[in-house]
């Protein structure tokens, strides 16, 4: 077993580098900082004396050179302009991020399974009609506009919900005001995730539904109840954990319109402002932490799919 | 005669694909958007960036979805802002089906390390979270209906690649491409008159939720403001204005609509795909 995973972490890092080394091109791509240095009382010196400071006066694989030799010491770097340390951007944005998304993932997927699953169970009947119709519409509706629509009803006409912000400023932010303020954006983003899992796990499900033991065990005539739940739902596991380790790398995305539109103070919000203001050193950090969960969160599927699944050998 | 042998073939597809009934109600519905969107200058006398009324008005007889802030006729800017995000959808959706299929094509026939390049650069492709790429690459370019077209035809192939190079292993193990390879077909003959037409209706499938996952894209992109550049109307810069609370809170049908005709058009573009791949599918084939 051990054996299996450090093979599979050593595959993992290559593809690592790779995609930091591309993040890096893309970025210096997008342009550079100092072109967001205009006006009229910027002089030229201004800007290579900033160049040097922020070593942009080197090739661009020098810059990406340094850059992975700091990250590999430990450090990711420093903003520019505010010269706040990265580590310290990301790990203050990643609490509201994690719980916005960890909160939205579990209600999708607590909506997405049973749904999925009685929608295959009951196949080609009315009920299965309406569930995948339902999906079909969950996943059609833009995130930003369900979230004008929530905000419309919520806030504006029933003065229910706060619309922005994850507590109310001034107060210190109890757990209430927090789940308060997070209900909307967690709703917006569980129907996306709820709308493309009901129709995976309904078709994963059905494949099962459609196995020879499955007949087996219906002829030796054990109940529908038994059939389901026993034989069917536990094969189902296989499928369901590889729609979780899918849903982990958004997770570190952070759903970066939801979080803007509801103020959420999240890594979302980070990645906007270091995109429009060309933050280098911001970006790479969100760029290498995604990266690392979504390759973790691959490794750990699996490993989970080795461990459920025995007819797998490592 | 003829006529019979037409019906032989496309007939059980043709009656798979009616069985679904939400799904050819959305066909009609797709078929009127999208006539109403190329029709517009027929349909509509207002011409959709110049005023042509009273500021913010609510919907009246001549005006009938309203006019925004600076007296443009809603209704115009609608259709032709749908034309704008159904040709942003469309050209994406080629692009990148074009790539992912390129790429699966020779992944899955030439094997090795082609294919190990090919599925490496896939994977890191796809574990790039999306809309950082997205963003990045809208950053890179200047905003716009073009650079939006290629964003989303560049970022959206892995998904076909890896669907066109699974149905050629497949397809590589069936009798009909083992009797072609034994028999010394040029490999030119079986890629493009053997595999190819066998991977089209998996790809077509696939392509419809690309196509809606693309109009879903430019609208939030356009929406943020990196997409499609006022004044031309997109359905996506349309509803911009609702960020603003006053036009959320007095004045819907600046929002209301634009919203609604992405919802609709998205959902029935996913309805007929599903029905055609029930339709498609060779083991539907007895019914």
């Amino acid at each position: 077993m051990w054996k299996y995973v450090l093979k599979k972490l050593l595959l993992v890092l290559p593809v690592l580098l790779g995609i930091t080394v591309i993040d890096y091109l893309i970025m210096s791509l997008a342009g550079s900082p100092l072109d967001m240095m205009t006006g009229p009382r910027v002089t030229e010196g201004a800007i290579a004396a900033r160049a040097a400071q922020w070593g942009l006066n080197q090739p661009i694989w020098v810059q990406y050179w340094n850059w992975l030799t700091e990250v590999l010491h430990g450090n990711l770097g420093f903003a520019y302009k505010s010269g706040q340390p990265v580590s310290e951007i990301i790990g203050s944005h990643l609490g509201p991020t994690l719980l916005l998304m960890g909160v939205s993932m579990a209600l999708g997927l607590l909506i997405a399974i049973p749904a999925g699953i009685y929608s295959a169970v009951h196949r080609y009947q009315k009920r299965d009609y309406a569930v995948v119709s339902a999906s079909f519409l969950f996943s059609s509706v833009p995130g930003f506009f369900l979230s004008l629509i929530f905000v419309y009803f919520f806030t504006v006409k029933l003065h229910l919900l706060p619309s922005s912000g994850m507590y109310t400023p001034g107060t210190g932010g109890d757990a209430w005001d927090v789940a308060r303020h997070l209900i909307m954006p967690s709703l917006v983003l569980a129907t996306g995730v709820a709308g493309g899992n009901i129709r995976y796990i309904r078709s994963a499900v059905l494949e099962i539904l459609e196995m020879d033991y499955l007949r087996t065990a219906k002829a030796k005539g054990l109940g529908r109840r038994i059939v389901i739940r026993k034989h069917a739902l536990r094969n189902a596991l296989l499928p369901i954990i590889t729609v979780i380790g899918m849903q982990i790398p958004t997770l570190f995305g952070g759903a970066v319109i939801v979080e803007q539109l509801f103020s959420w103070p999240g890594l979302g919000q980070v990645t906007w402002d270091a995109v429009l203001t060309r933050n280098y050193p911001v970006i790479m950090g969100v760029c290498l932490l995604s990266a690392v969960g979504v390759l973790l969160s691959n490794l750990m599927t699996d490993i989970l799919y080795a461990l459920a699944d025995p007819t797998i050998k490592y | 005669m003829r006529k019979k042998d037409l019906s032989g073939k496309y007939g059980p597809l043709l009656r798979r694909f009616v069985r679904h009934k939400a799904a050819v109600v959305c066909l009609f519905v797709l078929t009127a958007l999208i006539l109403m969107a190329l029709l517009a200058p027929w349909i509509t006398p207002y011409e959709p960036t110049k005023p042509t009324g009273a500021f913010s008005q609510p919907p009246t007889a001549e005006h009938i979805l309203g006019t925004d802030k600076i007296g443009r006729d809603m209704f115009s800017r609608i259709l032709y802002g749908m034309r704008v995000s159904l040709l942003v959808g469309l050209l994406a959706t080629l692009i990148s089906t074009l790539i992912g299929v390129a790429l699966g094509l020779v992944s899955g026939y030439f094997g090795g390390a082609i294919d190990k390049a090919i599925m490496g650069f896939t994977d890191m492709v796809m574990s790039f979270p999306y809309i950082l790429l997205v963003l990045v690459a809208a950053a890179i370019f200047q905003p716009g209906m073009w650079s939006i077209v290629l964003i989303l035809g560049f970022v959206d192939w892995p998904g076909v690649a890896r669907l066109v190079r699974g149905n050629v292993l497949s397809l590589r193990e069936t009798n009909f491409v083992k009797n072609d390879l034994a028999s010394g077909m040029p490999g030119r003959y079986i890629l493009f008159s053997e595999i190819l037409p066998n991977t089209i209706a998996p790809v077509l499938v696939y392509a419809t939720s690309v196509f809606a996952l693309s109009i879903l894209d430019e609208a939030a992109l356009s929406f943020l403001g990196m997409g499609v550049q006022k004044p031309t109307p997109s359905l996506g810069n349309i509803l911009q204005g609702a960020e603003s609370l006053s036009v959320l809170t007095d004045k819907p049908w600046l929002w209301v609509p634009a919203g609604t005709v992405i919802v609709l058009l998205v959902v029935c573009i996913n309805f007929v795909g599903d029905a055609l791949r029930d339709a498609l599918d060779p083991r539907n084939a007895e019914g």
